[in-house]
């Protein structure tokens, strides 16, 4: 074929193209999407906090979807200049990951003044530690699908580093629904289980990038 | 990256196509093929592989600028959008023909070389093949629209469909196009 014949035909009757709408609108609805399938999983299965898990605790719930939040937001951010070619996103990409390490000096903080080693391991492990760090990755799989969905519409060069964001944003928006349920309020335990989990979310994304994102 | 001195001339052709402007939209593409074709040429040669593969490249490359021209943002340098989706085809068409690279005997590609004259060549690609992998209906839109420079009304009725699914069934059309041509390293192979 002549590059010149394709010239014309791509230049034939050109669509005029709106600023962007699209992606934002894509973006929006895998959140939305992807944000709700997350909570009405955490619903069906483990379902909400109960009176026996130790009742509502604000502080703690607003703490875990406030860590989760900073995470969504910067990575949707982020996700926004991967899928445009040439924008330099390589900065942000580090600051991403600074939440979790706030979080674990916090933790760390938190442990040190602890007294004993018997009270360190239940701020730790606390009740459910197994239940949570199954739960994050499997609620994260709706998320996870729909992100990579809005993503294919834009035009990712790097797919390693769009598929590690699009982990932890999904990571992140599964560890908020089952913040909905999690009976255990301790810095420790939400820095070592939620921010471990989330990484655990974004090391996967990092390994299927390549492979859910070529065009 | 530096900023060659054809951004501000390219990117006020890009803004004119986005809008619809498709004289403008065909002068962008035909200065695009030659810088790429440039591009390509000098990458592959220090690979030792010829001018039909660079102008596939060419091809994919203008294709993709086509379907991905929504992740443009006209508030950013149009430079670096497009060498940045040539770089990642680039890298793209290695990895998948990287067979070829082996069997390559270097004698041969000198051979080539030679004759490259800087004459155009034909991309070994083939319209009317990729076309018959197409749906029915993205190939009669596509057929209409785009080869037979038919309006998306008169292509609607030549087509028995509405002008959105007109709309619709050329934009798809044109990203499994795209799609075609990349397993095209892959067939070849087998």
């Amino acid at each position: 074929m002549k590059t010149d014949h394709l010239i014309d035909m791509l230049s034939t009757n050109i669509e005029p193209v709106k600023d962007s709408g699209r992606l934002k609108i894509a973006f929006g609805v895998a959140l939305i999407v992807g944000g709700a399938a997350s909570f009405c999983v955490m619903l069906a299965t483990v379902g909400l906090r109960t009176a026996a898990g130790g009742g509502f605790h604000p502080s703690f719930l607003v703490l875990k979807l406030l860590f989760m939040l900073v995470l969504i937001v910067g990575g949707t951010a982020l996700l926004a200049r991967l899928i445009r070619p040439g924008q330099d996103a390589h900065r942000l990409y580090r600051a991403i990951f600074l939440p979790v390490l706030v979080l674990g000096v916090a933790g760390v903080i938190a442990l040190a003044r602890e007294p004993t080693w018997a009270a360190c391991k239940r701020m730790v492990l606390g009740t459910e530690w197994a239940t949570c760090a199954f739960c994050i990755p499997l609620f994260a799989i709706i998320p996870f699908v729909a992100l990579i969905w809005a993503l294919r519409q834009g035009a990712p060069t790097n797919l390693t580093r769009t598929g590690a964001i699009a982990g932890l944003v999904a990571g992140a928006l599964g560890a908020a629904a089952y913040a909905f349920h999690c009976p255990d309020d301790s810095l420790p335990f939400i820095a070592i289980w939620y921010g471990a989990m989330v990484m655990f979310c974004a090391w996967i994304g990092a390994r299927l990038g390549p492979w859910l994102l070529r065009w | 990256m530096d900023v060659p001195s054809s951004e501000p001339e390219l990117r006020a052709l890009m803004t004119a196509g986005l809008v619809g402007d498709a004289i403008a939209y065909k002068m962008l593409l035909e200065r695009l093929s030659s810088q790429l074709r440039a591009y390509f040429k000098g990458q592959l040669n220090r690979l030792n592989r010829g001018p039909v593969e660079a102008e596939d490249l060419v091809q994919e490359v203008l294709i993709a600028i086509h379907t991905r021209r929504h992740t443009y943002d006209r508030s950013q340098l149009f430079t670096p959008w497009v060498y940045a989706i040539a770089r990642y085809k680039f890298v793209d068409y290695l990895r998948r023909t990287k067979q070829s690279i082996e069997d390559l005997p270097i004698e041969e590609t000198e051979e080539i070389n030679v004759r490259d004259d800087g004459a155009p060549v034909e991309s070994s690609l083939d319209l009317e093949r990729l076309m018959t992998s197409l749906p029915l209906r993205m190939r009669q839109a596509i057929q209409a629209v785009k080869l037979d420079g038919l309006s998306v009304r008169e292509a609607s009725e030549q087509c028995g469909m509405s002008e959105s699914n007109v709309k619709v069934s050329v934009h798809r059309g044109l990203k499994a196009l795209a799609l075609q041509i990349r397993k095209k390293g892959r067939n070849d192979e087998d």
